[in-house]
């Protein structure tokens, strides 16, 4: 059975120094972190930045090579075993147990926090209901789509009913619809109190989520605030793009005055100003060239960061 | 990491509970196919062989080699569930790592995986000795004195398997300890003749080695014959081993899994 409940601390994540090398590669670099109780902190950069590690190292899966650590008060990775008791993890790659029916992957995996009895069984029936998956209860997990398999590992995440949650990529690879099924879920779970750490390859859905994010590189941190706070203090407020024939001629003879800075990605040039007008008087004079005008969002401070350069 | 020797609980029950459950689901096929082969074994070279050899110790041939086949499936049975099945569980689906983010440590695991391995050899020897009753070839009720005997092999070879298993970088590694380990214990280990005409070297060596001692005990037990007076000391020999493994397995595994 669970044990009694333990006050929570303000910070259910406190990192100082977070470090880890594998051999001669330091792939996270002096890491301070904070998650404050009941918000979800997104943790995001480009593929192969460090996250996945970083996570792992949180729920001590993974040792760290120097640095301080602890998480919903307990020192790691001394205390895992104790923190896991109120951690719920959704992996990046599933690790569902292909065997087993829905209602098995959940009674089996409730089996390891020692949970059993009526109480489990009631538990099993709302996060059935609260995945979406009532239907598919007695269903072979072979069966099931990219969505189902992802509500089942949230919805296995929580069995323990968790004070953390810390999820690698949830939506990576889902459709839109799925995504958004996901969203309302994990929004569920903040109103309910929870914490959740979560890291997203989709600015979108860190932008609706998260209260407080990192971007990281190479396993440093690169900025961190809140979504909000990132779009006014590291990039122009208004967002041109700009593509068409004779474009890159009418930019450098005409354009370029009107911005203060500017990207290529593939055919489309990107303008970043902070007045916009200017820019769309002119462009309105060129029929040729097609534009579209938006506010500027994270995903285009996590370009500015990260670069444009397309990550494998 | 350096590590004591690994904690022991009852955490690996679940674990263990978990392989059941799969087994259970799956075990048609899995039973066919555990008790299939050594069926044939009992039945080609008993009566084949056995026709020509006439009696081994004073026994039928065949009365002979069942009770080494018994042993000699309980150690394939656990072999494999602790390489190709564990490595499936491990670096394929990724169950352990599921585990792992819960309260379950690798110790628990992998002595939960030990156990099973047992339990699997201690299944899949029923039908065997079963049909060796019905064929007459075993003496009385004495010879369920096999099934813990058993059990002790599948912990120990389900123990040594997984120390592979944790060093092993693709199924492919597991050739190997079937062609170096699994199949000259088989041949030395008394399963098919006695030891007897072997020479010192081998016979000696073979003395040291987990499934011999086992062997010496369960023939006994199925045949009728007195066990041997250090019949507990034999056992303690696949235990060690056991132990031993279970320990190597622990350390290697935290160094995979968690470093
Ligand atoms: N077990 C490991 N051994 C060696 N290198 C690793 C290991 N795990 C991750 N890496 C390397 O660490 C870097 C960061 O990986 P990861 O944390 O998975 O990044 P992300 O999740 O941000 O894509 C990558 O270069 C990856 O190849
Ligand atoms: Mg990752």
């Amino acid at each position: 059975m669970l044990p009694e409940p333990k006050i929570l601390p303000d910070l259910v994540v406190e990192a100082h120094g977070l470090t880890k090398r594998y051999g001669t590669q330091t792939v996270v670099d002096n890491l301070d972190l904070s998650v404050r109780r009941g918000e979800c902190f997104g943790l995001l950069g480009p593929n192969g930045a460090g996250k996945t590690t970083t996570l792992r190292m949180l729920m001590g899966a993974t040792l760290p090579s120097a640095g301080e650590l602890n998480v919903l008060g307990y020192t790691i990775p001394q205390q895992a075993r104790q923190m896991h008791l109120r951690l719920g993890v959704v992996p990046q790659q599933d690790n569902l147990d292909p065997d087993f029916t829905v209602m098995e992957n959940l009674s089996t995996y409730a089996s390891y926090f020692g949970l059993r009895g009526a109480a489990l069984d009631a538990r099993i029936t709302d996060l059935l209901a609260f995945a979406n998956l009532e239907a598919k209860a007695h269903v072979g997990i072979g069966t099931l789509s990219g969505g189902m398999k992802r509500r089942l590992t949230l919805a296995r995440a929580l069995i323990n009913d968790p004070d953390l949650l810390i999820l690698d990529e949830p939506t990576t690879g889902l459709d839109p619809q799925a995504r958004q099924l996901i969203w309302q879920r994990l929004r569920t779970l903040l109103a309910q109190g929870k914490s959740l750490i979560l890291t997203t390859h989709y600015m979108e859905e860190a932008e609706r989520l998260c209260d407080r994010l990192v971007i990281i590189d190479s396993g440093r941190i690169l900025v961190s605030g809140s979504p909000a706070e990132l779009v006014r203090q590291h990039i122009e407020p208004h967002v041109v793009e700009i593509h068409g024939r004779g474009m890159d001629e009418w930019f450098n003879s005409i354009g370029q005055q009107f911005v203060q800075r500017s990207e290529h990605a593939g055919e489309t040039l990107f303008c970043y100003l902070a007045d916009e007008r200017p820019l769309l008087d002119a462009l309105r004079q060129c029929p040729e060239l097609h534009f579209m005008h938006r506010r500027a969002n994270l995903e285009d401070v996590f370009i500015k960061l990260t670069g444009k350069e397309l990550r494998e | 990491m350096s590590r004591a020797f690994p904690s022991i609980t009852l955490r690996w029950l679940p674990v263990w509970r978990r392989n059941l459950r799969v087994w259970r689901k799956l075990s048609g096929p899995a039973l066919i196919g555990n008790f299939g082969e050594p069926l044939l074994y009992l039945l080609a070279l008993g009566y084949g062989l056995g026709g020509f050899i006439g009696e081994v110790n004073g026994l039928p041939y065949i009365v002979f080699l069942a009770s080494g086949i018994v042993c000699a499936s309980a150690m394939n049975t656990a072999s494999f569930e602790g390489l190709y099945s564990a490595y499936t569980r491990m670096a394929v689906q990724n169950t352990w790592g599921g585990m792992l983010a819960t309260p379950l440590s690798i110790d628990d695991i992998v002595l939960g995986e030990i156990l099973w391995a047992g339990t699997k050899s201690l299944i899949s020897s029923v039908p065997i000795l079963l049909v060796a009753a019905l064929l007459g070839v075993v003496h009385d009720i004495s010879a369920l004195g096999v099934l813990p005997v058993v059990f002790i092999i599948g912990v120990c070879f389900g123990a040594m398997a997984l120390v592979v298993t944790a060093l092993a970088k693709s199924y492919d590694f597991f050739i190997y300890y079937f062609t170096l380990v699994i199949t000259p214990l088989f041949l030395v280990s008394g399963v098919f003749f006695p030891l007897d005409g072997m020479p010192d070297a081998v016979r000696i060596g073979a003395q040291l080695l987990p499934l011999a001692h086992a062997v010496d005990v369960v023939r006994p037990l199925m045949t009728g014959q007195p066990l041997p007076s250090l019949t507990l000391l034999y056992l303690m020999v696949p235990l060690l081993y056991a132990a031993g493994a279970f320990w190597l397995a622990t350390v290697l595994f935290h160094r995979r899994l968690i470093s």
